[in-house]
C-alpha cells in the first residue's frame, strides 16, 4: 500500500453520488473517509400495541457505524501493475469470512475477478480512533460504502487512463474481468495502474454500481483463504517464526486472577532442559523455551508462592446468591384494575460460559528498550497498542502491533490479554518471546459469558398480553477494550436518555428488544461483581434474553390455548421476523406428528439489522440421552438435536455462502448453550480445563440434519452474519427441550447440576502433562 | 542430546532433542513444521491429528523417542504427495464444501477424515451416520455439517 495523504471529510452527493479520492503515489490508489459508512437509521413501523424499543430506531450497529464519522483516516486501496488489487482491512479475521466479502465488494464495483483482490489485515492505525473495533458484527454494515466508493473511484480512474491510452473517450469503454475494452482496442488494469496515478491527492466524484447490475455481490463464493487452510499454509500466531522468539508459558495462580509473590525454585527451572529465562510478571511466571513441551515441564516443575484472587474460596452458589440479592424487584407497569388480569412469572438462571477459541491466547513480542513490535490476534488494535505501550513505558508510536488471522474469537480477541501479558514477559525478559496460553490457561483464566439471572412477568387479560417485564441480572461483563471509550466519547450520538447509563447498560439497551406485541415492555439490566474475566461471548446479551424471552412465549402460548406457531404468527409484529418464523415453520413442517419424548421447538431473533428464526427438533428419549460414544475421555452426550431449519434475513446477503456458514456454526454454539456447555466455579476457580472438561458441541452433539435458508431480500444494505446464528437457535432448542420433557428448564445449560463427568484437572502444578501413550492410540 | 531421526513427509530428518519432547512440539518448534496445530496437548482436542505409517495419531501425546528410524510421519503438509497431486482428494472435497472457516482446526480434521476412510475400508465398509459421530476433533467455529459432507465426498474420490 502507497502512502496516503489526509484530507478533510467527504460527503456523499445525491442518491448514490459520493466524493472519494485518487491518492498521491506511483501507482493507482484510491480511496474513500470510512464515515461514508452510515446506513440510513431505520424509522419507525405503524403504531402498535407495543410502542417501537430503542434498538428499532436506533441499535448498536448504528451506533458502531456512526463512530467513524469524525474520523478523517482513510481507507485506500491499491492497483498494482501485474493487475491485482490489495486493500488493508482495518479489522481482524477471525473466521467470519470478511477477508472473503471485502474482496467481493471491492471486485463489484471495480469490476475485477474476486481472486485478483487481495486483503490483508491492517496493523493498530491509531488515526482511525474508533474505526478499527471488529465487534458487533459489524464489519460490512460499517465498510460497505466506502469499499464500494475507494473501487469506483479507481474503476473510473482507470477509464480515464484508457481513453487517454486508446484514444477513445470515456462512455465508449467497458471496464469487465480487469479489461477496460473499447473501439480502439482493449487494456488490462495493470497495463493501466501506473498510467492511471496521480502525483497528488485529488477529490473524485462517482456514481456507485445499481444493484441490479451486480454480478458479484449475493453469489456463493468460496473463502480465499480456504486454500491455505486445507494445506497447513495459513498461519495463525503461534506459527510465526519471528526472529529470537522463542516459546513461552505462564505458570499461574490456584485460584482465579491470584498473583505471584516468589518463585521458590528458580534456579532449579533454569537448569532444565531448553529453558532460556524465567521472569515473575504481575499474572504469574513466565519460562522461555526452546520447545513448548519444556515450558510446559518448567511451568509444572515450579514451587510459586502465590497471593490468592479475589474469588478464592467462592463456588457457583455464592455467586448465584450474589446476584439474587442484586435483582431488582420484578414490577409491572400500573394497568388499569380488572379481575380477569392474570400475571405469569418466570425465572432463568445462565451459568459461566467459555469463548475459549482453538487457537489460545497467545502473541509474539519483542520488546526493545526504544520500541516494540506486536504480533496477534486483535480485535481493537488501537487500544491494545495505547495499554501495551502504557505497560512497557513506550510512546504508543514506537509500539508497533499487526494483526494475525486468529483461530477463532467468538468475542475473546476484543481483547488483547496474551498479547498485553507477551509485552510485559518480553521487556522482563529483554528478550523476544512467542507467547501461547496453555489450553487450561485459556479455559480457567480465559474471558468468560457471565453468569445471569433472567427473570420475566407478563400480564395476560383476555386473548392479550397487555405487560411483559424482563429484569436481566448479570454478573458484569466487561466491555474496556474500546467500545467502552467509544460509548464515552461519543455519548452525544446516542438517544436521549441513554448517556446516564453505564457500559453494559448501554449495550444492552442498545441491543435487545422483544419483537412482539405484548402490550407495555420493559428490558431492563442490573450488573454486578466485576472480579471475573468476562467479555462480550458471540451474540452477547441476546442468546439468554431471548431464551428466557421465548421460552415466556411458550408458556403464555399454553395459557392461551395456542400453539407455539399460532402464537407466534399472532403477536409477532415485525414483518421480516415473520417471514422467517414461517419460512422455518414451512420448511421444518411444524406439528408433524412425532414420538413421546422428542418434541419440536421454534423461536425468533432480530438483532445485527437482521432477522432469523429457527425450527428445531430433539430427541429427549432415555437410549438418546444415555448413548455413549466409544473411545477416548469423557464424552457429553444427553438430548439429541436432530434437526435445525433456520431462516436468515440480513438484508444484502454479500456472500450467501459464507453466510450459511457463520449460521452452521451458530447453531452449534446454541445448541451447546443450552444443553452442555458451562463452566462450574469451585473453591475459587473453574474446574474446566480443556476440552474434555468443556463441552462445546461435538459431533456427536451435532445435528445430522442443517438447513439454512437465506431469506430473499430487497434491502440494499448489508446487515451482520458472525453472531445471528446463536439466539435464536439456543432458544429453540430450549423451547424443544421443554416441549419433549414437559419440563420447562430453570438453568442452562440443562446440564449444569449433573455430576460432573470428569474428574477435575489439579490447580496446582496449573496444567496437565501431556500423555506418551499415542503411539497405542493409532486409528 | 540425543539424535531423533525418523522420516517427515517422504524425507529423513535428524533432529537434536531430547527423548521425552513430544513429537508436536518437534515438528512445530524445532522443525518449523506448523500444520499440525496445538489445542490442548492433552490428546483430546485432536487439532494436531497427523499419521504414521498411514495411521492416524496424535503428536502431542507422543514422544520422540519412541519414534523408530524408518517410521513415517506425515502432517497436513506431506498429505497432497501420498497422491502424487497437488492437493488429496479430501484436501479438495474441503475446498469445495467450503468447510473451513477459521482453519485453526482444519489440517487435523482432514487428516482425521483420511485416517477414518483408510480405516473403515480396511474394515471392508463405507463410512456410517455413527463413524461421524464418532469423530473426535472439535471444531469451535461449528464446521461440523460441512465436515461430515465433505468426508463423504472426500471418500468417493480417494482411490
Amino acid at each position: 500500500m502507497e502512502t496516503t495523504d489526509r484530507e478533510p471529510v467527504a460527503r456523499g452527493i445525491g442518491r448514490r453520488g459520493f466524493l472519494g479520492y485518487v491518492v498521491g503515489a506511483t501507482t493507482l490508489v484510491t480511496a474513500a473517509e470510512l464515515a461514508l459508512g452510515g446506513a440510513a437509521v431505520a424509522s419507525p413501523g405503524a403504531v402498535t400495541p407495543t410502542l417501537p424499543q430503542i434498538p428499532e430506531l436506533y441499535d448498536l450497529n448504528d451506533f458502531l457505524t456512526e463512530c467513524a464519522m469524525p474520523t478523517s483516516a482513510l481507507i485506500a486501496i491499491a492497483v498494482h501493475p501485474d493487475g491485482t488489487v490489495s486493500f488493508a482491512l482495518p479489522r481482524a479475521e477471525v473466521g467470519q469470512g470478511i477477508t472473503t466479502s471485502t474482496a467481493m465488494i471491492i471486485a463489484e464495483e471495480l469490476e475485477l475477478p474476486v481472486d485478483k483482490v487481495t486483503i490483508t489485515l491492517a496493523p493498530a492505525r491509531p488515526e482511525l480512533v474508533w474505526n478499527q473495533l471488529t465487534g458487533g458484527s459489524n464489519t460490512t454494515i460499517s465498510t460497505y460504502t466506502p469499499l464500494r466508493v475507494a473501487a469506483a473511484v479507481a474503476k473510473k480512474a482507470l477509464l480515464e487512463a484508457a481513453a487517454a491510452l486508446l484514444g477513445d473517450t470515456v462512455d465508449q469503454l467497458v471496464a469487465r474481468g480487469g479489461v477496460v475494452t473499447g473501439p480502439s482496442g482493449s487494456a488490462t488494469y495493470g497495463d493501466l495502474a501506473a498510467l492511471a496515478a496521480s502525483p497528488d491527492t485529488r477529490q473524485v466524484d462517482v456514481q456507485l454500481k445499481d444493484e441490479s447490475t451486480f454480478r458479484v455481490i449475493g453469489t456463493a463464493q468460496s473463502r480465499l483463504d480456504a486454500r491455505d487452510a486445507v494445506t497447513g499454509r495459513k498461519q495463525f500466531t503461534t506459527d510465526l517464526q519471528v526472529d529470537g522468539a522463542l516459546p513461552t508459558m505462564v505458570c499461574r495462580a490456584p485460584t482465579l486472577n491470584g498473583k505471584p509473590k516468589a518463585l521458590r525454585n528458580r534456579s532449579a527451572i533454569l537448569a532444565m532442559p531448553g529453558v532460556t529465562d524465567v521472569a515473575v510478571v504481575d499474572t504469574g511466571v513466565a519460562v522461555r523455551a526452546r520447545t513448548f513441551g519444556q515450558c510446559i515441564d518448567a511451568v509444572r516443575a515450579m514451587q510459586v508462592d502465590w497471593l490468592d484472587g479475589p474469588v478464592a474460596g467462592k463456588s457457583d452458589e455464592d455467586i448465584v446468591a450474589e446476584l439474587r440479592r442484586a435483582q431488582n424487584p420484578l414490577k409491572l407497569p400500573d394497568l388499569p384494575a380488572n379481575p380477569l388480569l392474570q400475571t405469569v412469572s418466570r425465572d432463568f438462571l445462565f451459568y459461566f460460559r467459555s469463548n475459549s477459541a482453538m487457537d489460545t491466547n497467545s502473541a509474539v513480542a519483542d520488546v526493545r528498550s526504544d520500541r516494540a513490535e506486536i504480533w496477534s490476534g486483535l480485535k481493537s488494535p488501537i487500544i491494545a497498542q495505547q495499554e501495551i505501550a502504557q505497560a512497557i513505558g513506550l510512546p504508543a508510536d514506537k509500539v508497533k502491533v499487526n494483526v494475525v488471522n486468529g483461530g477463532g474469537s467468538f468475542g475473546r480477541r476484543l481483547f488483547f490479554d496474551g498479547a498485553l501479558e507477551a509485552a510485559k514477559i518480553s521487556k522482563a525478559m529483554g528478550k523476544p518471546v512467542k507467547l501461547m496460553w496453555h489450553r487450561a490457561d485459556d479455559a480457567r483464566v480465559g474471558r468468560t459469558h457471565p453468569m445471569a439471572t433472567s427473570r420475566i412477568t407478563a400480564a395476560l387479560l383476555g386473548g392479550e398480553v397487555v405487560a411483559f417485564t424482563q429484569a436481566h441480572t448479570s454478573v458484569a461483563t466487561d466491555f474496556r477494550h474500546g467500545l467502552g471509550e467509544m460509548l464515552t466519547a461519543n455519548l452525544a450520538k446516542l438517544p436521549t436518555g441513554l448517556g446516564n447509563l453505564g457500559f453494559s447498560e448501554t449495550v444492552f439497551t442498545l441491543t435487545q428488544e422483544v419483537p412482539y406485541n405484548v402490550g407495555v415492555v420493559s428490558q431492563t439490566l442490573t450488573e454486578t461483581d466485576n472480579r471475573f474475566n468476562t467479555g462480550s461471548m458471540r451474540n452477547i446479551y441476546s442468546p439468554d434474553v431471548r431464551t428466557a424471552n421465548e421460552l415466556m412465549m411458550d408458556v403464555l402460548a399454553k395459557k392461551l390455548r395456542m400453539d407455539p406457531l399460532a402464537f407466534r404468527r399472532k403477536f409477532l409484529r415485525n414483518a421480516r421476523v415473520k417471514a422467517c418464523l414461517e419460512k422455518v415453520a414451512a420448511v421444518g413442517q411444524w406439528g408433524r406428528p412425532m414420538p413421546a419424548g422428542t418434541a419440536q421447538g421454534i423461536a425468533i431473533h432480530k438483532e445485527y439489522k437482521g432477522a432469523s428464526a429457527c425450527l428445531v427438533e430433539i430427541d429427549c428419549r432415555p437410549a438418546t440421552v444415555n448413548r455413549t460414544v466409544p473411545g477416548g475421555d469423557a464424552s457429553v452426550t444427553g438430548p439429541r438435536v436432530t434437526k435445525v431449519v433456520y431462516a436468515v434475513d440480513v438484508g444484502l446477503a454479500i456472500n450467501p455462502r459464507g453466510l450459511e456458514a457463520q449460521m452452521q456454526g451458530g447453531i452449534n454454539d446454541g445448541i451447546a448453550l443450552a444443553l452442555t456447555s458451562s463452566m462450574h466455579l469451585r473453591d475459587g476457580h473453574f474446574v474446566e480445563a480443556s476440552w474434555d472438561n468443556y463441552f462445546y458441541t461435538r459431533e456427536w452433539n451435532t445435528p445430522p440434519d442443517v438447513n439454512v435458508i437465506v431469506m430473499p431480500s430487497d434491502s440494499t444494505q448489508p446487515g451482520g452474519a458472525g453472531e445471528a446464528g446463536v439466539a435464536a437457535t439456543m432458544a429453540a432448542t430450549a423451547c424443544a427441550y421443554a416441549r419433549a420433557t414437559g419440563t420447562l428448564p430453570a438453568y442452562f445449560p440443562v446440564n449444569h447440576r449433573d455430576p460432573l463427568p470428569f474428574t477435575p484437572k489439579p490447580v496446582v502444578p496449573p496444567i496437565p502433562q501431556s500423555p506418551t501413550n499415542g503411539l497405542k492410540l493409532t486409528f | 542430546m540425543p539424535k531423533q531421526s525418523f522420516i517427515l513427509n517422504g524425507e529423513r530428518v535428524t533432529v537434536d532433542a531430547p527423548d521425552d519432547v513430544r513429537v508436536l512440539w518437534v515438528l512445530r518448534d524445532v522443525l518449523g513444521v506448523t500444520g499440525p496445530k496445538y489445542g490442548c496437548g492433552i490428546n483430546v482436542c485432536k487439532a494436531c491429528t497427523s499419521h504414521v505409517n498411514g495411521r492416524g495419531f496424535n503428536p502431542c501425546s507422543v514422544r520422540v523417542g519412541d519414534l523408530a528410524a524408518d517410521d513415517e510421519v506425515t502432517t497436513i503438509e506431506g498429505l497432497a504427495d501420498t497422491v502424487d497431486a497437488d492437493l488429496h482428494p479430501m484436501q479438495q472435497a474441503w475446498l469445495d464444501n467450503d468447510v473451513a472457516q477459521c482453519g485453526y482446526c482444519q489440517p487435523g480434521q482432514i487428516m482425521a477424515a483420511v485416517a477414518l476412510v483408510r480405516k473403515v475400508r480396511r474394515e471392508g465398509r463405507d463410512i456410517t451416520e455413527q463413524d461421524l459421530d464418532e469423530i473426535r476433533n472439535i471444531c469451535r467455529c461449528g464446521t461440523y455439517t460441512r465436515i461430515r459432507e465433505a468426508i463423504r465426498d472426500g471418500a468417493r474420490h480417494m482411490a
